[in-house]
């Protein structure tokens, strides 16, 4: 196998086609980015499930004097003994891990520096006005959390119930449509991507009908006729995946910037960004190269 | 000129070597036309002879040299070309029947954007020929076909005369069993077609098999070589040592 010439031959369809060649280039590029962005944002939301299941899940907040839940208002503010019997209830709970008690003293403290640049919400608050709170992690967060809630919420002196896993899964619910969409638009441009890498091949075929046809004619094995194709439109994808790659990093280290000014955790590492890259990398070259083999076989026949 | 005593076909007939052409009973017909290209032709071209094929536009000698490429499959009958059963040689094996079979057109068929000797070394490299051996024998078939000092010029340099011996070299640098002309002398003036004939014979007397398809009546009445005559894709004549024929 003479490398050196198949080589020629590659450059030379590549700049024959020059602008096929650009505008492949360019859809390998984008579609390949989507299709990284989607993986990445498949990871970032795996990452941070995780992240947040090993928390709290559910706060059982106590009632203070100015709360104002029907039971609170016909009850008054939790006394020591209710506290007893609530933790009592949790602790006995077969469906809960770990039961930890936040005093109105320590709420307010928190309130205090959550606050803090909020001065008029600070004065107008005293530590009494703030709940006192039973944090609960649950053995099984998904199913139990809803029972666990129900239980509790009806037992004196518990004001309400928050479920911290139903506003996680909100949030949730609104990555996973964005990664959705951003699968959905990289799948329709991996599609264009494919049907581009056919015409280019085509046209390249077609611009060097002369020499295939000579080839065939001299004897020139199938293989040997479209190596120069099957290269061609694997150097296109490979091309592609670079620029792509480019684009993953920067978008990557645009999120890392991002994390100054918002209390958003990116949860991708090194590895996760190496292995969307590789991943899309067999994709583009694979990519490119079947659809080429395919769009060969129709046109350079024997 | 070129009247040189004729080759005595089938030259020494050992047990392996055959006719390199065999046709037998073979039809070939194309869908939508009423009547078939060739119909029933049986004929043996012998190792190291020299045929014309001659007859008018449409008589079925394109047909003939297409089917001995298997460009095109027989409809019907059997086709051997060099000792190979065209019929029972799969697809990716044609490859290698075509690297025994030079060909030659009328419209020479040369690649604009390379030179003399690219042009013929091409045919070498897309068969994965190693450069050492490429160096070696395109200036010898350069200087077979009369091109000494020419292997830098591009086609578009050379007259149509020069043009079809880069052509006829590039057919003949492998070496081929046979060599297949279609109308070679088409596009060229008389005087110029003796030189492309003389070309022709010298690759015959290598012992390469010629099968040579024309209308050029000069020629074949000049050659005095076997002459093999279609019409309507029959075989009306086949002489050796023949002339192109009374009725043109």
């Amino acid at each position: 196998m003479r490398a050196q010439f198949v080589l020629h031959e590659v450059w030379i369809g590549l700049r024959r086609n020059l602008t096929m060649t650009i505008a492949l280039i360019v859809v390998v590029a984008i579609s390949l980015s989507l299709f990284g962005t989607g993986l990445l944002f498949v990871k970032q939301v795996d990452n941070t499930r995780t992240l947040w299941q090993g928390k709290v899940q559910l706060s059982v907040y106590l009632c203070t004097k100015i709360s104002e839940s029907p039971q609170c208002v016909s009850n008054g503010p939790v006394i020591p003994s209710e506290i007893a019997q609530i933790r009592q209830d949790l602790v006995s709970n077969p469906d809960v891990a770990n039961v930890s008690f936040v005093t109105q003293a320590q709420a307010y403290q928190l309130f205090r520096k959550e606050f803090s640049q909020n001065r008029s919400m600070i004065d107008n608050t005293s530590a009494t006005d703030i709940p006192s709170s039973f944090e609960v992690r649950l053995k099984n967060t998904e199913a139990d959390a809803t029972t666990v809630a129900e239980v509790i919420d009806g037992v004196r002196g518990v004001d309400e119930v928050v479920n911290d896993s139903s506003v996680l899964d909100k949030f949730y619910k609104l990555l996973d449509g964005a990664r959705n969409a951003v699968v959905v638009i990289a799948i329709i441009l991996i599609i264009a991507a494919i049907l581009l890498v056919a015409n280019t091949i085509r046209l390249s075929a077609f611009s060097r009908r002369r020499e295939t046809s000579i080839m065939r004619l001299v004897g020139a094995s199938n293989f040997y006729v479209q190596l120069p194709f099957l290269v061609e439109g694997m150097i296109a994808g490979l091309f592609g995946w670079l620029v792509a790659t480019g684009l993953l990093v920067a978008v990557t280290s645009w999120l890392d910037g991002l994390q100054q000014y918002f209390p958003f955790n990116v949860q991708l590492s090194t590895a996760d960004l190496v292995e969307v890259i590789i991943l899309a990398m067999i994709i583009g070259v694979l990519l490119c190269g079947t659809t080429s083999f395919l769009t060969l076989r129709r046109y350079l026949r024997v | 000129m070129l009247q040189r005593p004729a080759r005595q076909s089938a030259v020494s007939s050992s047990a392996c070597d055959g006719p390199v052409i065999h046709f037998e009973n073979v039809t070939k017909a194309y869908p939508n036309q009423s009547r078939p290209a060739l119909e029933s032709v049986d004929l043996d071209v012998e190792k190291g002879e020299f045929v014309f094929l001659v007859g008018p536009s449409g008589s079925g000698k394109s047909t003939f040299l297409r089917l001995v490429l298997k460009e095109e499959r027989p409809t019907e009958g059997r086709i051997h070309v060099a000792g190979k059963d065209l019929a029972r040689l799969t697809n990716w094996k044609v490859p290698h029947l075509r690297r025994r079979i030079g060909c030659v057109f009328q419209d020479f068929r040369l690649l604009p954007n390379k030179n003399v000797y690219q042009n013929i070394a091409f045919a070498l490299e897309v068969i994965g020929k190693p450069r050492r051996f490429i160096r070696k024998v395109v200036p010898e078939v350069i200087d077979l076909v009369g091109l000494e000092g020419k292997r830098d010029r591009m086609p578009d340099e050379l007259s149509g005369g020069e043009q079809q011996r880069v052509a006829m070299a590039r057919a003949f640098v492998n070496r081929p069993m046979i060599l297949l002309a279609d109308e070679p002398t088409g596009n060229i003036d008389p005087a110029t077609s003796i030189g492309i004939m003389k070309v022709l014979d010298r690759i015959n007397r290598t012992g390469t098999t010629v099968v040579m398809a024309t209308h050029d009546a000069a020629i074949v009445d000049s050659m005095r070589k076997r002459v093999i005559e279609l019409e309507y894709g029959k075989v009306v004549r086949d002489q050796s040592r023949g002339v192109y024929g009374q009725a043109y």
